[in-house]
């Protein structure tokens, strides 16, 4: 799946996009959201200490939003545009 | 007519009015727009530097002024957002609203301007002469009653 970052969250994680093959058990966002948790300390830290939003396919969505058939998510702050 | 742009160019609003003015439809036009401030003026705005997520921002623009339309019986609507790096002063966003009735004229822009305030994926970044930094959501955006 590939997931694409913007902002200030782009710049932590320092890069623009990661592509990653979930295992089943990731049905959620939630689920994404907790196994980034364990595969890297930068995302550990990402989403423990920042505010953050989660967009599948160009939409906001909850935690418990089933990612199954998303092709992108992009994970940003949230926006200060206008 | 909805008319949607993104663009890192400058715009000049008072032609953009003008067009509106010249189609004939209807009379009320209502105009917002938003330019660059100085807030940290002790130190020094250079730039405002605004990144955004493409395919998403087109999307959340284009719904808002679709939702406009509908509820408001817009005749035309226009909405510039501008990314990349600004002066202070220069043109952010501009949104105008044309109806047969000023109030509707004036909800729909409002209305527009406060959805696109927290749902269109655009960040923004001062750059001063000491350092940069990105500008946090300002909470009293996300009370506003929409």
């Amino acid at each position: 799946m590939k997931i694409i970052f913007f902002a200030k969250i782009r710049e932590i994680i320092g890069k623009e996009e990661e592509n990653i093959a979930f295992p089943e058990n990731v049905r959620t966002v939630n689920d994404m959201l907790s196994f980034l948790k364990e595969y890297n300390k930068i995302y550990y830290n990402v989403f423990e200490n920042y505010d953050f939003l989660i967009a599948c396919d160009e939409e906001l969505v909850d935690m418990d939003y089933n990612i199954s058939k998303t092709k992108e998510i992009a994970i940003f702050p949230p926006v200060t545009g206008g | 007519m909805i008319d949607i742009r993104i663009q890192s160019s400058d715009f000049n609003f008072s032609k953009e009015i003008k067009n509106f003015q010249n189609n004939k439809i209807n009379g009320a036009v209502v105009c917002f727009l938003g330019s660059v401030r100085d807030l940290k003026s002790e130190e020094g705005l250079e730039k405002l530097e605004i990144e955004y997520y493409p395919k998403m921002a087109e999307k959340v623009l284009e719904e808002t002024a679709r939702k406009a339309f509908k509820e408001w019986n817009l005749s035309q609507c226009l909405i510039i957002h501008r990314f990349g790096k600004l002066d202070v002063n220069e043109p952010i966003v501009l949104i105008i609203t044309q109806t047969k009735h000023r109030k509707d004229a004036f909800r729909a822009n409002e209305f527009i301007i406060d959805f696109l305030k927290i749902n269109a994926p655009f960040w923004k970044k001062e750059h001063t002469n000491k350092k940069s930094y990105w500008v946090e959501q300002n909470k009293k955006d996300l009370d506003i009653k929409i």
